[in-house]
């Protein structure tokens, strides 16, 4: 999904995402540029966070990765809140680049760990950011993936509707559909979703952990065993 | 006193006050603007700001809000706040927003980040308005009454685009690295403070070290450096930004962030926080 692009950013308060922007960037030898908002190491940007949209403005970010407190199937996101809005029932913190930043990435990766119903559903109750747009709406980019702890789906953007790529390992099918509320396409025999070779493993242990913790101390610490230099 | 004209202080005419004079020049009512956490919070310039039980704030966050944000709703200073999300980072959810959303406690103009910038570079400009992509469809738009889709005047065929209002703020509140005696400040690449002092009527600065010297006569400061034109007041607050992260010293204080966001979990919780942490004397966070 992101190897052999050339700019992948990522935004704040997504270590997994990040990891795996540093990790393509470590394998590619220099021909991926991951960009950490919120990192001063891995963030090529210098004028404010501005840029980062700007940039992606004029077409010039390939990758990005969003997430939604709901997603749907036609790939909307919503980053606000459930139930009516202004009061919701639960707030989540905001629509944050995702209502701009939806459009103009080519490939907007979206990334949830939490695979269940109450995040999946049949229709988001706030749009932050729509899947799809009409044709007349500018508009250069879109959901690509949706990664979840069970599988990963592939977005057609043809059809508005999301298909199921690969299942993790010890994922079945009729787990993916009791726990997600949208309707999607499936193949017949779905595809098992490959583990990371031991070669990556090691690389995520050792390089990126240490990389991430300058962004992500917390979460390089607790998921990745990283031990801080002191 | 500052010469209008051309910005130009003398060294008697020092801009530097302290911290509850500095804060005593944002009236209640007042729309009042910060940047992101990481770019120049002003920390203990909030907590001053909360102990003086300022209220009715309409807070405008370049272009989202944390810590002081939180702090401020969890306290009731803050009647609006326009933004595109508020959370603690890594810390978790921002509770107090959280809360005060979901009761109706605050008004949210909830926006997405490049309509926020675009909207403060307008004001920068002088600009009525600013054009911006995206949005079109989404829900954060249909609840903007100030937000406008037009035809983009420029094109020759059909396409819609999103105009926003210029956000000019009353006050900018940041904290900055350096400040000099003549009242320039330092922000280094936190462009956010610059843009905010640019749009808003006046700005006020806590800096974390006094310069000696002139930071706008030195090439290596000066693209960095908001001059004195832009700036009423400064005050000298080492570890102003504590206990978020500063850019000004790469300080951040992670145990009180982990504590702050649990106690901030419950209204108890805030309150018991409030009187440990802002309402007694100053203290450094």
């Amino acid at each position: 999904m992101i190897e052999g692009q050339r700019n992948v950013a990522v935004g704040t308060a997504s270590p997994i995402p990040a990891a795996a922007a540093l990790l393509v960037q470590a394998l590619s030898g220099g021909a991926t540029r991951a960009s950490l908002l919120g990192s001063q190491v891995y963030n090529p940007f210098n004028d404010g966070g501005s840029e980062l949209h700007d940039r992606a403005g004029q077409g010039r970010i390939d990758v990005f990765f969003l997430s939604g407190g709901q997603i749907d199937g036609t790939g909307n996101i919503n980053l606000v809140g459930t139930g009516e809005y202004p009061e919701v029932d639960t707030r989540f913190p905001g629509s944050y680049g995702s209502g701009f930043l939806y459009f103009m990435v080519p490939r907007v990766i979206l990334f949830r760990e939490e695979h269940s119903q109450r995040v999946f559903v049949p229709k988001v109750d706030f749009i932050s950011a729509p899947g799809a747009s009409a044709d007349n709406i500018h508009r250069r980019g879109g959901p690509y993936a949706l990664v979840t702890n069970l599988c990963v789906f592939a977005y057609d953007r043809s059809r508005h509707r999301f298909r199921l790529d690969s299942l993790h390992p010890g994922t079945t099918l009729d787990q993916i559909r009791d726990n997600t509320g949208f309707d999607f396409d499936c193949p017949d025999d779905p595809a098992t979703t490959p583990p990371p070779e031991p070669k990556r493993l090691s690389l995520i242990r050792d390089r990126i952990s240490s990389e991430l913790a300058e962004t992500y101390p917390e979460f390089a610490s607790r998921r990745l065993g990283h031990v801080p230099q002191i | 006193m500052t010469d209008e004209s051309d910005g130009t202080r003398t060294m008697a005419e020092s801009p530097y006050v302290d911290l509850d004079d500095l804060v005593g020049r944002i009236p209640d009512g007042c729309h009042l603007a910060m940047p992101k956490d990481g770019a120049g919070t002003a920390a203990e310039a909030v907590r001053a700001l909360i102990r003086r039980g300022i209220s009715d704030l309409h807070l405008v966050c370049l272009p989202v809000g944390g810590y002081a944000a939180d702090l401020l709703i969890g306290a009731g200073c803050v009647s609006t706040i326009e933004c595109s999300g508020v959370s603690l980072g890594e810390f978790g959810f921002a509770s107090r927003f959280r809360a005060a959303v979901e009761s109706g406690g605050v008004r949210i103009k909830d926006a997405t980040c490049q309509a926020i910038y675009a909207a403060v570079q307008a004001s920068e400009k002088g600009a009525p308005f600013a054009p911006i992509r995206g949005l079109i469809g989404t829900d954060i738009l249909r609840f903007r009454d100030d937000w406008k889709v037009i035809q983009n005047p420029i094109a020759d065929h059909d396409d819609p685009i999103v105009v926003v209002p210029a956000i000019k703020p009353d006050i900018a509140l940041f904290h900055a690295r350096l400040g000099d005696r003549l009242g320039n400040i330092w922000v280094s690449n936190s462009r956010e403070c610059v843009q905010l002092a640019h749009a808003a009527t006046d700005s006020i600065a806590t800096v974390e070290e006094i310069h000696d010297g002139n930071l706008m006569e030195d090439e290596r400061y000066l693209s960095g450096t908001i001059p004195p034109i832009y700036v009423g007041a400064v005050a000298h607050v080492p570890g102003g930004a504590l206990p978020v992260y500063s850019p000004a010293t790469g300080a951040i204080n992670h145990e009180h962030m982990k504590a702050y966001a649990s106690a901030a979990k419950t209204e108890a919780g805030f309150r018991d926080y409030l009187e440990r942490h802002v309402m007694g004397a100053r203290q450094a966070a």
